[in-house]
C-alpha cells in the first residue's frame, strides 16, 4: 500500500483507506512495543527533529520514544527558549532547519496553519503534532486505534465528543476522522464551548449531558483549555462539573460497555471524575497513551518510505 | 494637446446610464462635448479609440499610501503608477499612516508628495481623532483648509461613543464628511476570518458578520443625534442592507462603499491560509457576496473602492493569525469589477456609477461624469482582453494581490488626467 502524502497535515487530506493503513500498520508496533526488545532499524540514518512552539510533555515525548524505536537520530528543540524570542520569523527558522538536511520534522505551533506554512517551505516531510485550533491528526488516529481495539470496529459507532469542543484541536481531528470512517458523533457541551456551525460537520449538538450520552458507544471528553479562553466562556469549574463534568451517574445513560476516553492532560474534577478516569472497566485513557506511540510510528514509516523511494 | 476628438468609441456615461457608441471632444483639460454617432469634423487631434470603452476616470476613496513611515510598501510614486495604470484618475488618500496624518503640517506633508511624484489627482483625507487613537477629535477645521476631503479614522473604531458624537457634531459643522469603519470593536477583537464552517474546520478565530451590522446600527443612531454627513467605507454583509436602507429612506446623510475584494472573492477563498485573502472586514460567505452585488446594482451602496492596501512579503509570510491585513488593488480593480460585467451580475454604466460618479459626488467634485464641463480624467479600455494576472507585473512596491495567478478579462488601454495621458499600455 502505498501512503500518497509527502506530509501528516491533518486528517482532512487523509482517504478512508489511508487511515486504515496507517491503524493495520500501528497494530504491528503496538505488538513490538510489547516486547522486551523494542527496536527496529526502519528509520535507522534518518534524523527527527521535535518542534515545538507550544509547550507540550507527552506528545513530545511519545513523538521521541516512536522516533528512537524506529532508529532515527531524533533531536529535540524546545522553540519557545530559542529564535522566536530573538524575533526570527516562523519561516527563516523552518528554512535555517532545512538547511540541516532533516528527514522528519514533527511541528507543533499556537497558531492554526502554522504547520501548513511550514511545510510549504521545506524539503522534508512534516508532521503536525498539533496547530492551534486546526488539527492534531495522531491524537485522532490514536484515538481511533484505540476504540476499534475496544470495540472491535470504527465505523457505525455512536461516539459523544463532550466539552470544550470550541477551543479543541483534537475535537476537530477526531470529528474528521470518525465523520470519514461513518460514525455517528454527538457533540456535547455548553453552547458557548460548542458552537453552532459544528452541525454543519453532520453532527448532533446537545447542550444536555445526560441526553446526549443515551446509548452511545464511546465517550469522548475534552480538556477545559484555559489557556486558550479569552473571555467567560463559562461561569465556573465548579457548575462546568455539575453540568458536563462525566461521572458515573451521567455515564450510566450510555450503553453499558461505552468505553471512556481523554486526550489528557486531565484536569480531575472539572471535565471528569477522578475514580471513574481511573476505573479500568471504563477507561481506556492509558491505551490511548500506549497507542499513540504506535501510530506516530506507523505514520512515520509510511512518510519515510516515500522519503527512501525518492531519494 | 489642447484639443482632443476620441472617436469610436463605446461611451461609458454613468449619469445618464448609456453604453453607446460615439465620440467625445476634450478642450483645454475639460470636457466640452460628445455626442453619438459620427463624430464633427474636427479641428483637433484626433484619438481613434478602435471600438473600446471609454469611462470617466475611476475616483477611489480609501487608497493606502506608505508614505510617511512605510515607504518600502508604497511610496507616492509607485501608487501614482499604479493607479494611472488601473484608470484611477483620482486617489483618496488614507491616514493611517505611521504617524498618522493628524496635524494640518502632515497634510502639507502629503501633499508635496502627491504633487511632486503623481501624475493622478490625489486628495487626501485626515484622520477623525489624534493618532487614530479615538481620544481627542483633530483639527478638522484647520485640516480642511490645507485640503482634506474627508475624516476617518479608517479601521480603527472609535469605541467611545462620546468622543464620536462630538467629533461628529463638530464635523458637521465644518461640512465634513466623515468616513467610518461600521465594526463591534469588541465583538470583532483578534477576528482574521467570518465565522461560520470555513472558519471552524480552519480553527480560526473569528467574528460574526453581525458585528458590522452593529456597528451600523450604532453609527445609524449617532447620525440621527447629530445629524452630520456620514460615509460607511465597506458594507459587505446581507445582514447589514436593511439598516442601510432604512437610514437612507429616513432621510440621514448617509452614504456607504463597499471594496472589489468583498464584491468578487469570498471566505472560501482562504483556502490552506493563504494570506493575501486576509483583509479587513474579513471575507464573508457567497450569499453575503450576492446580496452586496444586488445592493450595489441598486444602488443602496453607493461607491465600489480599491481598499489598496500594500504590505510587504514580511508581513504576509505568517501564520494566518499573525499575518498583517489587506490587499493592494488599484491595478486590479478595474479588472476585478469586469467580472461582474461578464458575469452578466452589473452593467458597465453602474460600475462607473459606482467607481467613479458616486465617489466624486460625495466628495463635490465635478469628476467621474462625462458631461460638459467635466475635467477630462478618463479611462480608456478593452473589456475582453484575457490575461493571467502575474503579481510581480504589479507597478505597486507591495505585490500583495489575492488575485495573483488568476484569470481576468478587461485591461486598461490609456488612462487621461485633464485630458493628459498618463498612461498607455505598451
Amino acid at each position: 500500500m502505498r501512503f500518497a502524502h509527502r506530509h501528516l497535515l491533518g486528517i482532512e487530506h487523509l482517504s478512508q483507506s489511508d487511515i486504515t493503513a496507517i491503524l493495520d500498520l500501528a497494530e504491528k508496533y503496538v505488538d513490538m512495543n510489547r516486547q522486551s526488545t523494542k527496536h527496529s532499524d526502519v528509520l535507522s540514518g534518518l534524523t527527527q527533529i521535535n518542534m515545538f512552539f507550544e509547550n507540550s510533555t507527552r506528545t513530545q515525548a511519545s513523538f521521541e520514544i516512536a522516533g528512537k524505536r524506529l532508529g532515527a537520530d531524533v533531536m529535540n528543540m524546545a522553540m519557545q527558549a530559542s529564535s522566536i524570542k530573538k524575533g526570527e520569523t516562523l519561516i527563516d527558522t523552518a528554512m535555517t532547519l532545512n538547511a540541516m538536511h532533516p528527514d522528519l520534522l514533527v511541528v507543533r505551533h499556537p497558531h492554526s496553519g502554522a504547520v501548513d506554512l511550514l511545510a510549504q517551505k521545506v524539503n522534508c516531510a512534516v508532521l503536525n503534532a498539533g496547530d492551534g485550533k486546526h488539527e492534531h491528526p495522531t491524537q485522532a488516529l490514536l484515538d481511533a486505534l484505540t476504540i476499534r481495539r475496544a470495540k472491535g470496529r470504527l465505523h457505525r459507532l455512536n461516539i459523544a465528543i463532550c466539552g470544550d469542543v470550541a477551543h479543541s484541536r483534537v475535537a476537530r481531528s477526531n470529528l474528521i476522522l470518525l465523520g470519514k470512517m461513518e460514525n455517528r458523533i454527538r457533540l456535547i457541551g455548553p453552547p458557548t464551548l460548542v458552537p453552532n456551525q459544528f452541525a454543519e460537520f453532520g453532527a448532533e449538538i446537545f447542550d444536555d449531558m445526560n441526553e446526549g450520552l443515551k446509548d452511545v458507544d464511546v465517550v469522548m471528553m475534552l480538556r477545559l483549555q484555559k489557556e486558550r479562553m479569552d473571555g467567560g466562556f463559562i461561569p465556573s469549574e465548579r457548575e462546568y462539573y455539575h453540568r458536563y463534568g462525566l461521572d458515573a451517574a451521567k455515564l450510566s445513560q450510555a450503553k453499558p460497555d461505552a468505553i471512556v476516553m481523554h486526550p489528557g492532560p486531565m484536569n480531575r474534577g472539572v471535565e471528569i471524575d477522578g475514580t471513574l478516569a481511573d476505573d479500568i472497566n471504563r477507561s481506556v485513557i492509558q491505551e490511548q497513551v500506549e497507542m499513540g506511540v504506535a501510530v506516530r510510528m506507523a505514520a512515520m514509516e509510511l512518510l519515510a518510505r516515500n522519503l527512501r523511494e525518492a531519494a | 494637446m489642447n484639443n482632443t476628438l476620441f472617436t469610436n468609441a463605446r461611451l461609458i456615461d454613468p449619469e445618464t446610464g448609456t453604453d453607446s457608441l460615439g465620440w467625445l471632444h476634450v478642450s483645454d483639460g475639460r470636457i466640452t462635448a460628445h455626442g453619438e454617432g459620427a463624430a464633427p469634423t474636427p479641428e483637433a487631434q484626433v484619438v481613434d479609440c478602435g471600438g473600446q470603452c471609454l469611462a470617466p476616470g475611476i475616483v477611489d476613496i480609501g487608497v493606502k499610501v506608505c508614505e510617511p513611515g512605510e515607504r518600502h510598501k508604497e511610496s507616492y510614486k509607485s501608487a501614482g503608477l499604479a493607479a494611472a495604470a488601473g484608470g484611477v484618475t483620482t486617489i483618496v488618500t488614507r491616514p493611517d499612516t505611521s504617524p498618522a496624518i493628524d496635524t494640518p503640517e502632515s497634510l502639507e506633508f502629503v501633499t508635496r508628495r502627491a504633487q511632486a511624484d503623481t501624475p493622478v489627482n490625489v486628495l487626501p483625507m485626515a484622520a477623525l481623532t489624534k493618532g487614530r487613537e479615538g481620544r481627542e477629535m483633530t483639527e478638522i477645521g484647520f485640516l480642511q483648509d490645507a485640503g482634506a476631503v474627508a475624516f476617518t479614522d479608517c479601521d480603527h473604531v472609535i469605541a467611545n461613543t462620546k468622543v464620536f458624537s462630538r467629533a461628529l457634531t463638530y464635523a458637521r459643522a465644518c461640512g465634513a464628511l466623515v468616513i467610518a469603519h461600521p465594526q463591534e470593536p469588541i465583538l470583532s477583537n483578534g477576528a482574521a476570518v467570518t465565522s461560520g464552517k470555513f472558519a471552524v474546520l480552519r480553527g480560526l478565530p473569528a467574528v460574526s458578520p453581525m458585528a458590522e451590522r452593529m456597528g451600523l446600527d450604532r453609527d445609524i443612531a449617532l447620525l440621527e443625534m447629530t445629524g452630520a454627513t456620514y460615509h460607511a467605507d465597506q458594507i459587505t454583509t446581507a445582514r447589514a442592507l436593511p439598516a442601510l436602507e432604512r437610514a437612507k429612506r429616513n432621510g440621514l446623510d448617509i452614504t456607504a462603499g463597499t471594496s472589489i475584494h468583498h464584491l468578487t472573492l469570498n471566505e472560501l477563498d482562504v483556502a490552506d491560509y493563504r494570506t493575501f485573502f486576509k483583509v479587513k472586514p474579513p471575507l464573508r460567505s457567497e450569499d453575503d457576496r450576492q446580496a452586496v452585488i444586488e445592493a450595489v446594482r441598486t444602488g443602496l451602496i453607493d461607491t465600489i473602492s480599491s481598499m489598496h492596501t500594500p504590505q510587504d512579503e514580511e508581513s504576509k509570510r505568517l501564520p494566518f493569525e499573525e499575518a498583517a491585513s489587506g490587499a493592494v488593488a488599484l491595478e486590479t480593480l478595474l479588472p476585478a469589477a469586469l467580472r461582474l460585467y461578464h458575469a452578466g451580475q452589473l452593467d458597465l454604466p453602474t460600475l462607473f456609477r459606482a467607481m467613479a460618479l458616486n465617489p466624486a459626488k460625495r466628495l463635490g467634485l465635478d469628476s467621474g461624469r462625462l458631461s460638459e464641463g467635466a475635467p477630462a480624467d478618463l479611462v480608456l479600455f478593452d473589456p475582453d482582453v484575457p490575461f493571467v494576472l502575474d503579481r510581480f507585473s504589479l507597478k505597486s512596491k507591495s505585490q500583495n494581490t489575492p488575485f495573483d495567478g488568476q484569470r481576468m478579462q478587461g485591461k486598461v488601454t490609456a488612462t487621461f488626467v485633464a485630458g493628459q495621458e498618463v498612461y498607455r499600455r505598451p
